[in-house]
């Protein structure tokens, strides 16, 4: 078995890599149409990483979109309190929402650096993919790999 | 004959696939047709308009002064709601980049296994269980994504968005989502406006006949017959669509779900959405977070453009990796010469409406403004009547 290229961070992993397949976490619809995803763990990615890493992350991720979208005292009063403001408000505050956004944009790239990108993988947000997606790109080591994709096109995440 | 590559910063929205118009670089999202927005910016402001300009000066030294005062917070609240329903984005779901299109795709072959030729391939659906019922996810081949639950397409904007109630073309935008709590809002507070317009037309007229007699009032103040008139036919619309919303969002259902009767009938599923509580339901849908928008519209992206020179200089490579721009989006279909915003679809699209649409028509916007997005014929002339 190959070993897995060794990326110290993620400017070695631009410089040094090409894009060998990317991965897709689906959404997990099973408790209605707030924001989560699938923790199953993908085949593809079994020899690159272990298992509860992934799901630690995903696990994580999943809780931020759940505080980020939680019904309960806080939402009702920035609701009513933005309502008798005729929601104007929003201009020139920021919803929970979107506090918890960039919260989750720290994240990703807090486990891009630390966990994903000396094992070859690049997490990209959510958001950028429409919250339908958790895509994950896999990258070979330039020199091993036998074809490498032209172009490395490299998706980071970014603070909105 | 040889090409210089180009680099440019554009925003996104100006190459979002889909209907939409963008105003004020990016920041207003509305759809093409906007004529009947239009008219009910004029309706709203000119009726306004008149009341504040015939009656109020009368009623505010006769009643009160506050009437006038009310008036003209409700009108700015009703301005408010109906300004954010349009140029909001309504939660407009971003179409599948080609990878994931194909990863998705991929998935589909596997699980149709061999089929053989000549026959036609199942319909792709997916099923899930939410909540204990089986909902059916539907593929968009237009924007080559499984819907999500509640999600569907409209064909007018060309967009699927998400928890999609119906394209309004008197908001000159979609419903869904992210801008229904303003939408029900603007409905709430124009039906609340008229009945108070109409209340002190009438109010007004019978105060000022007692002492100048009923046809001299009318030659006095000739904007009140038609407000009355414009009041009269709006809040029998306006009360019943508001009325109309408030049942739903008391059952929480979509008026999209409403009309395809997705949860009612003997062997369809229960709403698995409803919390069975009214209360909780209407919390959910008025109260609840406010979502983001998942479209970067601002954001900047490099384009790509080959423009055909004379001189034999070799184009440059066009990488997209650039650390300044948010994002690259691959830039291998983008290499064409700027287009007007949202004249086009990506290449991608094009050739593979393929297997079986039975769900789109292609992309033909000859829908009359009071039309809705639904495909089926019989469902846009019950939305006709709901409107």
């Amino acid at each position: 078995m190959d070993v897995c290229p060794q990326f110290h961070n993620l400017q070695e992993l631009r410089h040094s890599a090409s894009l060998a397949n990317k991965v897709f976490i689906q959404r997990d619809y099973s408790e209605g149409t707030t924001c989560k995803f699938q923790t199953k763990f993908p085949s593809e990615l079994e020899s690159r990483i272990e298992r509860t890493l992934f799901e630690d992350t995903v696990k994580t991720l999943n809780n931020y979109y759940a505080e980020a979208e939680k019904i309960g005292g806080q939402s009702y009063f920035e609701g009513c309190l933005a309502c008798t403001t005729a929601y104007l408000i929003f201009l020139c505050m920021e919803t929970r929402y979107e506090k918890v956004l960039k919260k989750i944009a720290k994240y990703i790239q807090e486990q891009n650096e630390k966990i994903y990108a000396p094992r070859g993988l690049l997490i990209t947000d959510p958001i950028e993919r429409g919250m339908r997606v958790i895509e994950i790109s896999i990258y070979e080591d330039r020199g091993s790999s036998g074809s490498s994709s032209g172009s490395s096109s490299v998706s980071g995440s970014t603070a909105r | 004959m040889s090409a210089v590559m180009i680099t440019r910063k554009v925003r996104k929205w100006e190459k979002l696939p889909g209907k939409n118009t963008f105003c004020c670089d990016g920041r207003v999202m509305m759809a093409r047709q906007k004529g009947v927005f239009y008219l009910t910016l004029f309706l709203i402001i000119g009726t306004c308009a008149l009341f504040f300009a015939f009656e109020c000066p009368y009623l505010a030294v006769h009643l009160s002064p506050t009437i006038p005062v009310f008036a003209a917070l409700l009108f700015l609240f009703v301005m408010a709601m109906l300004l954010r329903t349009s140029f909001s984005d309504p939660g407009v779901l971003p179409r599948a980049l080609p990878e994931e299109a194909t990863f998705i795709e991929m998935e589909i072959e596997a699980a149709n296994g061999n089929v053989p030729a000549g026959q036609r391939p199942p319909p792709r659906i997916r099923n899930v269980q939410i909540n204990n019922q089986i909902v059916k996810l539907k593929y968009c081949y237009t924007c080559k994504i499984f819907r999500p639950p509640r999600a569907s397409h409209c064909s007018i904007c060309d967009n699927c968005v998400d928890r999609f109630d119906h394209h309004c073309p008197w908001v000159g935008n979609c419903v869904g989502k992210r801008n229904y709590r303003y939408f029900y809002l603007f409905t709430l507070s124009l039906s609340l406006l008229t009945i108070y317009i109409f209340t002190f037309d009438i109010v007004h007229v019978v105060m000022r006949s007692v002492n100048n007699g009923f046809l001299n009032t009318l030659k006095e103040t000739p904007g009140t017959v038609l407000e009355v008139l414009v009041c009269f036919f709006t809040l029998w619309s306006v009360v019943g669509l508001t009325g109309f919303h408030t049942y739903l969002i008391s059952l929480n259902q979509t008026t999209n779900e409403d009309i395809k009767g997705s949860w009612s009938g003997k062997n369809r599923v229960q709403n698995p959405y409803s919390h069975k509580n009214i209360i909780k339901n209407c919390c959910e849908v008025l109260c609840g977070p406010t979502y983001p928008s998942v479209l970067d519209r601002r954001g900047l992206m490099q384009e790509d453009l080959l423009v055909s020179a004379a001189s034999t200089a070799p184009a440059s490579s066009p990488s997209s990796s650039s650390s300044s721009s948010t994002n690259p989006v691959p830039q291998t279909t983008k290499t064409t010469a700027p287009l007007l915003p949202n004249e086009h679809t990506p290449d991608e699209a094009k050739p593979s409406i393929a297997v079986s649409p039975k769900e789109e028509l292609p992309p033909a916007p000859k829908v009359p403004p009071l039309a809705s997005p639904e495909t089926d014929v019989e469902t846009s002339i019950a939305k006709d009547k709901a409107h």
